[in-house]
């Protein structure tokens, strides 16, 4: 909302400063976003036009003899068309600093030799001042304009544009604001007399106005206004249009606009003669009904459209935006003016149905108050009659289904003001703050009052609304600073909060780069990484920001790709990524099934480039170290299986792992797919991933994290084992049979090879094998027996035989 | 015999401290030590002969013998301490090392600065006996918005342009949607529990909004509510002034003003005093020269909302809040454009 200053100061004196005046707005719950000052117009001046005569060397130029106010006269050269003598205009000095719109930048005016006559200033236009967008002619001021008077003077203002919330319907209109201004600074407010004589025909007897639907239409209120003439506003009118940000059209369409911004109600002229029969009524449209919106647009109508019909069609939307069929004309010489009070739910919907959002619906969806109808449709009678002329039929329409239901009233006590602010507020105070909003107030008793609102605050209802007038009126400083001294709950346990942040710490410390992308990816992304619709179709956005970012994902990898392919053009790696992030599994009729993984990527050297490190590419088994100190800070020791291409489509087939843990499968690692290297154009390859279910670590079985080992005082022994397997047999189950037994504390791998002294098919596999008892020392023939009873299960179970 | 066996230590004895006097370093030395004190060595060579003298030559030559044995392995020590003593002093330019060659790489991994700055909040809530919850990103309508005081058509629900999920229910509605705000779980939470209740709620929100520098449609929420009998905006008003002071510092100094949000009555955001310029700059990029940073959203909950999970509204009283760590860590870093956030930038990244 622009609500003008100069505007607001016939309402209420104001003698804050506006910075000040916009603070204190600011402070009670009306935003002000910014105060735009117009004027700064230096060298400007308030001139009379004395003479006008054609320029010399051009058709389209006048000269103009200009008297600025200080007893000299200039010659001016001006383009305009509407120049005449006689006008009061806007008139720049050299020197001043106006906007060029040849150039469209603010420029110092200088002196200029325009076709051979020298042009000693410039007569302006809205747009070289500032004032709005015209610039076909000059800006013509009223006559009583006093001629020398500094312009910053005469047209100087200041435009408070506020961020209303969308519960302060009032502060939409210019009133409104005002009794709020009231309010803070403790100053009367007056709102404009309405008076006029109706000395037209009765009103009955000219239209008629029924409402069928009053359910849709509560009040209906109507006047006539005949034998006026069309044409443009006069120039005060335009002006207070133009500041509020309206775009002048013609006197009565302007008038209805005025009332709005003044009042908020919004108002509808009909061109009754385009009404047929001159019969209005206020009806759901019918099945099949179609109007040509004051837009130009055909609208299909249905039942739940609202619509002012004349005796066979519709000429309006209710509440939303008038019809082609009845529009004011340049010929409208009878105005039947509307001021009605429509459903603010069914407005509203009506609206979202059309996606026609006006300034009349913007104000209807939020609930006008019924009372202000009749107020505002007097208040732009009067005004039409002023600035179009015409005769006021007698009397207006009334028609009001609800207008025996009592007034609102709101009880305070002090007791729950106590309560919800916990302070303590007299009943003076209280009463105070009601009477300077305007409230009508009722003492009930020593600790509550009644309040009646007044007509244009549709947003106070309840005790917590005037609970809420109260504080912000007194102030938020005034209400005593507390801490809260209530019991503190039994605190909810949150393990799965818990564990990310745990899992979150053990991926950064193992030295990968937590990364956070966007939960929606596009189809396409998904395809990238084998993530097909057929194995899950993935939710979907009904309105997606964009074609990229429609879907929710169900697997974190495609962002990872994208991340890590986006990094590759900026860095050198190596490339250490994790998110721990949702994805979202569709479920029928329900809310999808939200699970909680931590998923990485690793690509490039293994090291930053160094002269001390002798480098190689990150691969498989870097990740898997990663993943083996990352999982034991959680306290698990996994083990890991071959994983088959099928269950992982985004993985190497040859090179990927389950990673298991007390039997289930708790997360899952490999090789991307060189085809979805490819398609994500990697620079480095190979590039590692892997995933970690939360909720499957979250239900791992008791014990299974961290348990207290009681630290041995006997000492181990240790064997070195070279053992020769056939090249199938992986080396994780040559070192779980190994490490399964009682007596062995720990199995490290120091060297594989295959190749010359091995028989074909074979592979060496050496351990160092640490044994340790928990009760006693171990003898070297208790370690040997262990060993070679090991040996025996090994070569039954996968063929070992000790190395020569 | 025993002249010249005596003699023959004496002489051994001059000719070893001799070259003793020469050794520079600890090789030498040892060579040194091996020569003469060794077990092959000269002094000892000279001692194995004795076996061939009399007792009594046997005696006085062994004790001339140990004496010369003592000195040598003496003057040895002395010897060795002052070759050391010696090194030492050259060490630094015998070991010297270029120190401005740049270290052994070590990998680090990070914390992403909402993770990190999300924790800071939760924890001072946690701190002030707040629990902290989670719930789903993907909501019902019901919970998102017609729980907390915001029915179908209200305009108050063009504060929260929505991202909804493409899925249409027998009754022909949309009801399933991306979360704008983390304020479901308020309902969500009280419907499953009775009063007191002290809890905070991070998460992901989304919103159906254009990007720009301080706009994006994918950000983070802290929501916070405590109810209980008794509770009062005198108490809404220390919360949030220890947790502003816990986040930028125990100088800071809060401020209030009205503001509207459908679940709560009366309701206002709360500024922080400039942290940046205390108020003096009034071209400050951090207050736009206010003196002044709103950084969260705040009011006693509506009686609606506590009516709604079935509470008793005349009894219980309470406050929510809701913050946007992005801004906050906006506020704290100086980083000036919210797209950096999810970009995932290394270069941004690896400065938190
Ligand atoms: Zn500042």
């Amino acid at each position: 909302m622009q609500i003008p200053l100069s505007w607001l100061r016939e309402y209420v004196d104001i003698d804050l400063p506006p910075q000040e005046l916009a603070h204190r707005l600011t402070m009670a719950g009306v935003e002000v976003g910014e105060v735009t000052e117009l004027g700064g117009w230096e060298n400007c001046c308030v001139g009379e036009v004395l003479e006008v005569s054609p320029h010399p060397n051009a058709d389209t130029l006048r000269l103009c003899r200009v008297n600025p106010g200080d007893g000299s006269e200039m010659e001016v050269v001006c383009g305009a068309p509407n120049v005449a003598a006689g006008q009061k205009i806007c008139f720049a000095r050299v020197g001043a600093r106006l906007y060029n719109t040849h150039s469209e930048r603010h420029e110092t005016l200088k002196a200029a030799r325009i076709r051979g006559v020298v042009s000693e200033g410039m007569i302006c236009s809205e747009l070289e001042l500032g004032l709005g967008e015209g610039h076909e002619g000059i800006v013509v001021l009223p006559d009583d304009a006093p001629t020398g008077m500094a312009l910053d003077d005469y047209l100087g203002d200041t435009i408070l544009d506020l961020e209303v919330t969308p519960n302060r319907l009032d502060c939409f209109s210019v009133l409104g604001v005002a009794h709020e201004i009231g309010a803070l600074t403790g100053k009367p407010v007056k709102v404009p007399e309405v008076q006029y004589q109706e000395d037209g025909p009765p009103i009955t007897g000219q239209a008629s106005v029924s409402v069928a639907d009053p359910d849709l239409c509560p009040r209906y209120t109507a006047s006539l206004i005949q034998g006026l003439e069309i044409g443009p506003s006069p120039q005060w009118l335009q002006d207070r249009l133009t500041r509020a940000g309206l775009r002048p059209i013609s006197n009565v369409v302007d008038v209805t606009n005025y009332v709005m911004l003044e009042f908020n109600q919004p108002l509808h002229a009909f061109d009754l003669d385009k009404v047929r029969d001159k019969t209005i009524i206020v009806r759901r449209a019918a099945p099949g009904e179609a109007l040509e919106t004051l837009d130009g647009v055909e609208r299909e109508l249905n039942s739940e459209v609202l619509v002012i019909a004349d005796s066979k069609d519709p000429v309006g939307l209710g509440g939303v935006i008038g019809g082609a069929n009845s529009e004011i004309g340049s010929d409208t010489t009878s105005v039947l003016l509307e001021s009605a009070t429509f459903n603010s739910y069914n407005n509203r919907r009506t609206a979202d149905t059309f996606r026609l959002y006006t300034d009349a619906s913007q104000r209807f969806e939020k609930g006008l108050r019924p009372e202000l109808a009749p107020i505002a449709l007097r208040r732009a009678t009067q005004l039409i009659q002023e600035v179009a002329g015409g005769v006021i039929a007698q009397g207006i329409y009334d028609i009001y289904s609800e207008s025996d239901t009592p007034a609102r009233k709101v009880t305070l006590t002090l007791r729950r003001l106590k309560q919800v602010l916990g302070m303590d507020v007299s009943v003076e105070e209280v009463n105070e703050v009601f009477q300077s909003l305007d409230f009508e107030t009722e003492r009930v008793d020593d600790a509550s009052i009644s309040v009646i609102p007044p007509y244009w605050r549709s947003d106070i209802n309840i005790e917590e609304d005037l609970i809420e007038e109260v504080v912000r009126i007194i102030g938020y400083d005034n209400v005593p600073t507390t801490m809260l001294s209530t019991p503190i709950p039994y605190r909810q346990p949150a393990p799965m909060t818990e564990l990310k942040a745990r899992v979150k710490e053990a991926l950064a410390s193992v030295g990968l780069q937590e990364t956070i992308s966007y939960p929606l990816v596009s189809l396409e992304d998904l395809e990238k990484v084998n993530c097909t619709a057929e194995r899950s179709a993935p939710l979907k956005v009904a309105n997606p920001m964009s074609a990229g970012h429609d879907h929710l994902r169900p697997t974190l990898l495609a962002s990872l790709l994208n991340t890590l392919s986006y990094n590759e053009g900026y860095n050198e790696g190596p490339f250490r990524f994790f998110e721990q992030a949702r994805v979202f599994l569709p479920r029928p009729e329900q809310l999808p099934d939200e699970r909680e993984v931590g998923a990485g990527v690793v690509s490039g050297l293994r090291s930053e480039p160094s002269w001390l490190v002798d480098n190689g590419p990150l691969d498989f088994y870097d990740v898997k170290g990663m993943l083996t100190s990352m999982l034991a800070l959680l306290g698990l020791t996994p083990s890991w299986e071959p994983a088959s291409g099928e269950e992982n489509p985004a993985l190497h087939p040859g090179r990927a792992a389950r990673i298991m843990c007390s039997g289930s499968q708790i997360g899952v690692l490999g090789e991307l797919h060189p085809s979805i290297a490819e398609r994500f154009d990697l620079r480095y390859r190979p590039a590692v991933v892997f995933e970690i279910y939360l909720d499957d670590l979250l239900t791992l079985p008791a014990g299974s994290g961290r348990n207290f080992q009681s630290l041995t005082r006997f000492p181990s022994a240790h064997r070195d084992v070279a053992l020769v397997v056939p090249e199938e047999v992986p080396a994780g189950n040559v070192q779980e049979i190994l490490d399964r037994h009682r007596l062995v504390e720990r199995v490290e791998l120091f060297d594989v090879y295959a190749g010359e002294n091995l028989e074909a098919g074979m592979k060496s596999l050496a351990f160092h094998v640490y044994f340790q008892s928990s009760d006693h020392t171990l003898t070297a023939e208790e370690v040997n027996r262990t060993l070679d009873g090991l040996l025996r299960i090994l070569q039954r179970d996968v063929g070992a035989t000790l190395r020569d | 015999m025993t002249q010249s066996t005596a003699q023959s230590i004496e002489d051994l004895t001059q000719t070893a401290l001799g070259e003793l006097a020469l050794l520079d370093n600890s090789d030498a030395l040892e060579q040194w030590r091996v020569r003469y004190l060794g077990r092959r060595g000269g002094l000892t060579s000279i001692l194995r002969g004795l076996s061939q003298l009399d007792i009594d030559q046997r005696r006085e030559v062994g004790a001339l013998g140990n004496r010369a044995k003592s000195t040598l392995e003496e003057e040895l020590e002395k010897r060795s301490q002052e070759v050391s003593q010696a090194r030492l002093a050259q060490v630094a330019d015998l070991e010297r090392i270029d120190v401005t060659l740049p270290g052994r790489p070590v990998a680090t991994g990070r914390l992403h600065p909402t993770t990190q700055v999300v924790r800071e909040i939760t924890d001072a809530f946690v701190a002030m006996g707040f629990s902290i919850v989670e719930g789903p990103e993907v909501e019902w309508d019901h919970y998102n918005f017609e729980m907390l005081n915001i029915p179908q058509g209200h305009p108050a629900r063009d504060m929260w342009n929505t991202l909804w999920v493409d899925y249409v229910n027998e009754e022909g509605q949309r009801p399933m949607l991306l979360r704008t705000h983390t304020s479901p779980m308020q309902a969500r939470v009280m419907e499953s529990m009775q009063p007191p209740v002290r809890l905070v709620v991070p998460g992901k929100v989304y919103r159906y909004e254009a990007t720009d520098a301080t706009h994006e449609w994918h950000f983070h929420q802290v929501e916070g509510l405590a109810v209980d009998e008794g509770i009062t905006f005198a108490d809404l008003k220390g919360t949030l002034y220890e947790f502003a002071r816990q986040i930028f510092g125990a100088r800071r100094q809060v401020r209030f003003r009205c503001d509207y949000f459908p679940f709560v009555e009366p309701g206002v955001d709360m500024s922080i005093d400039c942290f940046s310029c205390e108020g003096t700059d009034s071209s400050c990029r951090i207050c736009r020269g206010s003196g002044w940073i709103e950084i969260l959203g705040a009011g006693m909950v509506h009686p609606y909302v506590l009516r709604a999970v079935g509470y008793d509204s005349e009894k219980y009283t309470g406050f929510a809040f809701g913050l946007g760590p992005e801004r906050i860590a906006m506020l704290k870093y100086g980083i000036d454009d919210i797209r950096h956030f999810y970009s995932n930038d290394l270069r941004f990244l690896r400065q938190f």
